[in-house]
């Protein structure tokens, strides 16, 4: 036997365990992709071929579904929460980092305690507040509670350790006030962490489905992945149909991650330097 | 003098920088939870409330429904949390091998179901696991079955589903953190290791593994936590059934307040309850990986 051969052997096993576990991750999926482009028949009949049915099933799904909207609802509160939350929670990230003192060490302590709290704990009274409040159905009311997020703030707040303070310093002596060294120096050396707090913001966001529930009781407010569940409540269900909902509720997340994908292990790198 | 003031004055900026998400979560966390904590004291129906000590508490043990969700919640975590750490920090150990090929392609598989929404990915196994389903087409056409069997109809067998979603939704998430952290580990260690004799099987259980202990941690606690607040899945996969043998504990606090009759107050007491059992399972992980140092 050959030396190559007897490297192959060696490393056999392990690329039989990968290729199995990613058969099983990807396995689901490619099934969403052969359903959304087959007859409902040819499904049920356990088809593994992508068929050319797809602009059917979308024809199906638009005539019966208001997608757009839905779609058009998702977007927006999913991009005006990602804009908000990395701006909010990396200023405090940075804030607790450069300007540190034992005090603001403390309250960083107290908001991961928070970290904690369950939002199935919390979303009695945070309802009651917005009925009051007039919060409910609204953009707002959708991205409040994801605004200032400790996981965000923790991942800033380890990452701008690697910032030099040195930069800092020299733009003070430049006359640059405080806000402008944040937005100027920090923001734009600091891409991959904020790829990776985008990628899992964006995330976050679109998938949200119990607070959206919760609070966009109307039609015109509801989210994509509250269609997506309210597809399968009837008695027959048109599988074309339903896979093609679930393939597009998937590809603006699918999208966000692999364009971010360099720059989001990057950043989660840099939060675990410690 | 004058230097003490630029100091005092950068003081304040940092407070300044800090303060808008402090005062969100204090308004959107700290708030509403001792509010919480105050309507699991009272008892009625909607917004009409009384004091009614610790009554909610005690009907918790006396709820049927609620001790089953309970277990079921507690099997979703014990059977997919495990799993998904130690099978994600293997396959980080593996595919952070350089000498690899393929390994874009397998990171990439395996992430892929966590950029999934767990509505859809609930979906999914919904649809694959139905009466008409693909498994039950394939078990049935190989001749494995003779009918379908109702996967989704058995209280076992729906919850085994629930977990296996589970474990396919989160599997690439968690994997993603250890390569981070694997990123972290210097490759000279490895090296010396090697010098003083130690096989790869000693390097990983003395270099790698103290090493990804912040990370394991980490990861840990959030896996719990979403454990125990498992809702999409409960409600989109199984909605619960059948009975009450697949509803969490979350879907269960959530239909006492907003699909049965309202009752705020034994919904916030479950609420409660869930954050009793997150703070002790962090605090206990926080104290045990402590130890090891």
């Amino acid at each position: 036997m050959n030396k190559t051969a007897k490297r192959l052997l060696r490393r056999a096993p392990k690329n039989i365990l990968l290729s199995m576990i990613s058969l099983f991750c990807v396995f689901p999926l490619f099934w969403v992709i052969v359903a959304a482009t087959n007859k409902s028949v040819d499904i049920l009949r356990g088809t593994l071929v992508p068929g050319g049915y797809l602009l059917e099933n979308w024809k199906t799904l638009v005539s019966t579904y208001a997608i757009g909207p839905a779609l058009l609802n998702s977007v927006k509160y999913s991009v005006v929460t990602t804009f908000v939350s990395l701006v909010v929670s990396s200023i405090a990230g940075y804030g607790f980092e450069i300007y540190h003192d034992k005090h603001k060490d403390h309250v960083f302590a107290g908001l991961m305690l928070t970290m904690m709290i369950p939002f199935t704990a919390t979303m009695i009274p945070l309802y009651q507040m917005y009925s009051k409040l007039h919060l409910l159905d609204t953009t707002l009311g959708f991205i409040l509670p994801s605004i200032s997020s400790v996981f965000l703030i923790m991942l800033f707040r380890q990452n701008s350790r690697a910032f030099p303070m040195e930069i800092v310093e020299a733009a003070r002596i430049d006359g640059e006030n405080e806000l402008g060294i944040f937005f100027k120096m920090y923001v734009p050396t600091m891409k991959a962490t904020y790829a990776a707090g985008m990628t899992i913001t964006f995330m976050n966001a679109w998938n949200n489905y119990m607070w959206a529930k919760l609070i966009m009781s109307d039609d015109t407010t509801q989210t994509f992945p509250m269609l997506v569940a309210n597809m399968t409540s009837g008695h027959y269900i048109d599988y074309g149909q339903l896979m093609l909902a679930v393939l597009i509720s998937t590809l603006p997340t699918v999208i966000v991650f692999f364009a971010l994908q360099r720059s989001f292990v990057e950043g989660m790198t840099g939060a675990v330097k410690g | 003098m004058k230097k003490a003031s630029v100091k005092m004055r950068q003081n304040m900026t940092g407070w300044v920088f800090v303060t808008p998400a402090v005062v969100l979560l204090i308004v959107l966390s700290i708030i509403p939870l001792v509010k919480a904590f105050l309507l699991s004291l009272q008892t009625g129906r909607g917004s009409n409330l009384t004091w009614a000590g610790l009554s909610n508490y005690v009907r918790m043990l006396q709820d049927p429904t609620f001790k089953q969700t309970i277990i079921t919640t507690f099997e979703y975590m014990v059977f997919s949390v495990p799993i998904m750490i130690i099978l994600g920090i293997i396959l980080a150990v593996l595919l952070n091998d350089q000498m690899l090929k393929l390994k874009g392609i397998y990171r990439t598989c395996i992430f892929l179901p966590a950029a999934v929404s767990l509505v859809a990915s609930a979906v999914i196994f919904r649809s694959l696991f139905a009466m008409d389903g693909f498994v039950n087409t394939v078990l049935v056409g190989m001749g494995i079955l003779d009918t379908p069997y109702n996967f989704l109809g058995h209280p076992t067998s729906a919850r085994i589903i629930i977990i296996i979603m589970r474990i396919w939704r989160w599997l690439g998430y968690q994997m993603i953190f250890f390569l981070a952290g694997l990123q972290n580990i210097d490759a000279s260690m490895y090296e010396a290791a090697k010098i003083d004799g130690a096989n790869k099987w000693q390097s990983f259980w003395r270099i790698t593994l103290p090493m990804l202990k912040p990370m394991i941690l980490f990861t840990t606690v959030m896996a719990i936590n979403s454990a125990l607040q498992v809702y999409d899945e409960s409600v989109n996969l199984t909605n619960g059934g059948p009975g009450f043998s697949s509803m969490s504990l979350a879907h269960y606090v959530y239909n006492t307040s907003f699909v049965n009759v309202p009752n705020f107050g034994y919904s916030c007491a479950m609420g409660m309850l869930i954050l009793l059992m997150a703070a002790i399972i962090t605090f206990v992980q926080m104290k045990v990986g402590d130890k090891r140092e």
